[in-house]
């Protein structure tokens, strides 16, 4: 019999992980013939009824538009939009609702960094330091940057237990950059990179910092005060909200500085024909009409998560992948990448299994045993190269995922030894 | 429906027919599937008409490196005009258990690398086949 620890967060009720999962209606389904075993929360979260009924009750009953009409639905409607930016911004401890861009992920909350400050502050020849463990979205943004400007672009390698070098990184630092960016943690191995140590170091080589938090502000406590990023991004979709609303964080003086991304309605002063001036944070980066039932789901996904408490959602995780380690260290043939040990990662664990291709894998542990894996390169080539890998499995775990889905998962993996004759 | 990894199936994966590539091929493709990572390259030697030698390379999952082995037989001795006549039904016939619609870009990758080469080489009107765009 397996035991949990019982969520007390920060409204102080307990919640048991039966009452946790009771609240995701997708996990009582079935694939297969078997109970859905969702392991892919890493390339995006399931949802709670609360989030998917908040964004009903929009649409069903206070829907317009937001920031223009005078009308009482278009009030409601801005008041909830507005009211979900300041939960975002508590969540991540901004200092002010109008530091929180929404944008439609993380891609491109990163692209408009690269397009609008990136296009204003990098030139010919300046140095901008990112990591071999990018996903592909905090890299083609930063590669196209380059070459319409001729900025230079410097790697931090990673140890063979998926690691980043800092030694190398300290080396890096001395050419004096103009930018830093990195993911907090790794999509593929897992790995939580001392965020705010590096931070601190790029500030004191003169450099402005990225952090692409897509995977770590949904399972970790994030700070963005205290970790002093300059800009920050993440995705909602990753958070038990609805896809189509991403996070761009940045500090204030940066962000008034910035020339707009895009253009269009909602982000303008004075539009005259041949010159026009641009609104005031945050909307200056939001053209268009927003995602307004995605940003009010948010908001919801972002009180479930805070009356979870982040520390109890980080403890959780850490358990489940310290038993994961555990147990698929006993299927023969199993390697698993990045660090060994729960405490240097997150709830992500990418193995392969004999000579079972990743695909063929994912397709056994779907059809046999109802489990939905990641198989592949996860966005994150450089990194796979690296390892000498086309491709990987990857299982990844949330507030949802419980114990018997691990056993599940090793289950699975035992039957594809046997179908491969392994 | 549940695929099968069939015995001949991995025997494809484990020990490919015509694994390798050729000096001087006349036709010569590769391509992947950007989103799994699949490769394939393959090389072939016409004479008469005729498909004389098949060669390739390639890696990725049992289903895409079994269908670029059993493709390699298939056409190999072959005549231009029938090779260029292979489509989808074909390979899921030499495969012989259902695909999910998940994997069938991998089951037709090696179907098509071989219209590419063969269209790049002239033999076929690019997009002759249907098989190009899944």
């Amino acid at each position: 019999m397996i035991t949990y620890e019982t969520f007390i967060g920060a409204d102080q009720k307990a919640r048991t992980i039966a009452d946790i999962r009771k609240d995701f209606p997708i996990l009582s389904r079935q694939v297969h013939g078997k109970p859905l075993v969702y392991l892919d929360s890493t390339a995006s979260s399931q949802k709670p009824q609360a989030v998917i009924d908040a964004m009903s009750t929009y649409y069903q009953t206070y829907h317009a538009n937001v920031h223009r009409g005078v009308y009482a639905l278009s009030e409601e409607a801005t008041a909830a939009m507005e009211k979900a930016r300041i939960k975002v911004a508590r969540f991540i401890n901004a200092r002010q609702g109008k530091q929180i861009i929404f944008t439609r992920n993380t891609t491109e909350s990163i692209n408009l960094v690269a397009y609008s400050w990136g296009g204003a502050n990098i030139h010919a020849g300046d140095l901008i330091i990112l990591t071999i463990m990018e996903h592909h979205s905090n890299l083609i943004p930063w590669q196209l940057l380059a070459e319409r400007t001729g900025a230079r672009l410097e790697f931090i390698p990673v140890t063979d237990d998926g690691l980043l070098r800092l030694d190398i990184y300290e080396q890096l630092l001395q050419q004096q950059p103009k930018l830093v960016a990195f993911t907090h943690m790794s999509n593929v191995l897992g790995t939580i990179n001392p965020a705010k140590q590096m931070i601190e170091q790029a500030h004191a080589a003169g450099a402005t910092v990225l952090v692409d938090a897509a995977q770590s502000v949904p399972h970790l406590p994030v700070d963005v005060q205290e970790l002093n990023a300059d800009f920050l991004c993440f995705s909602g979709h990753k958070m038990l909200g609805p896809t189509g609303l991403g996070v761009l964080y940045g500090k204030r003086e940066l962000l008034e500085a910035m020339p707009p991304f895009m253009g269009g309605g909602d982000m303008i002063g004075k539009v005259e024909l041949r010159k026009s001036t641009w609104n005031v944070l945050p909307w200056k980066f939001e053209a268009g009409t927003p995602a307004i039932a995605e940003a009010i789901g948010q908001g919801v996904a972002v009180d479930y998560l805070g009356a979870l408490g982040m520390e109890n959602v980080l403890r959780h995780e850490q358990a489940i992948t310290d038993y994961a380690l555990q147990q698929l260290q006993s299927v023969p043939g199993l390697t698993i990448y990045g660090p060994q040990s729960a405490d240097k990662r997150g709830g992500v664990i990418s193995f392969t299994l004999g000579d079972i291709h990743p695909h063929d894998l994912a397709s056994i542990l779907d059809q046999e045993m109802g489990v939905a894996v990641r198989a592949g390169h996860h966005c994150a080539q450089p990194l796979m190269e690296h390892f000498g890998l086309a491709a990987t499995a990857r299982a990844s775990f949330y507030v949802y995922t419980i114990l018997e889905e691990i056993d599940v998962l090793v289950q699975g993996l035992h039957k594809a030894l046997h179908i491969f004759n392994l | 429906m549940a695929m099968d990894y069939r015995e001949y199936i991995l025997d494809h994966y484990r020990n490919p027919r015509n694994y390798g590539k050729l000096e001087h091929p006349d036709v010569h493709a590769e391509d992947s599937n950007p989103l799994c990572g699949d490769q394939l390259a393959l090389d072939l030697q016409i004479a008469d008409d005729h498909i004389t030698i098949v060669r390739f390379q390639g890696r990725g999952c049992a289903i895409s490196q079994a269908s670029a082995s059993m493709l390699s037989e298939m056409i190999e001795g072959k005549t231009t005009e029938e090779v260029i006549h292979l489509g989808k039904d074909d390979i899921l016939d030499a495969l012989g258990i259902p695909i999910s619609p998940a994997r069938t870009k991998c089951a037709f990758l090696c179907l098509r690398v071989l219209h590419r080469g063969l269209a790049m080489a002239g033999l076929e009107k690019p997009g002759e086949s249907d098989d190009e765009e899944e």
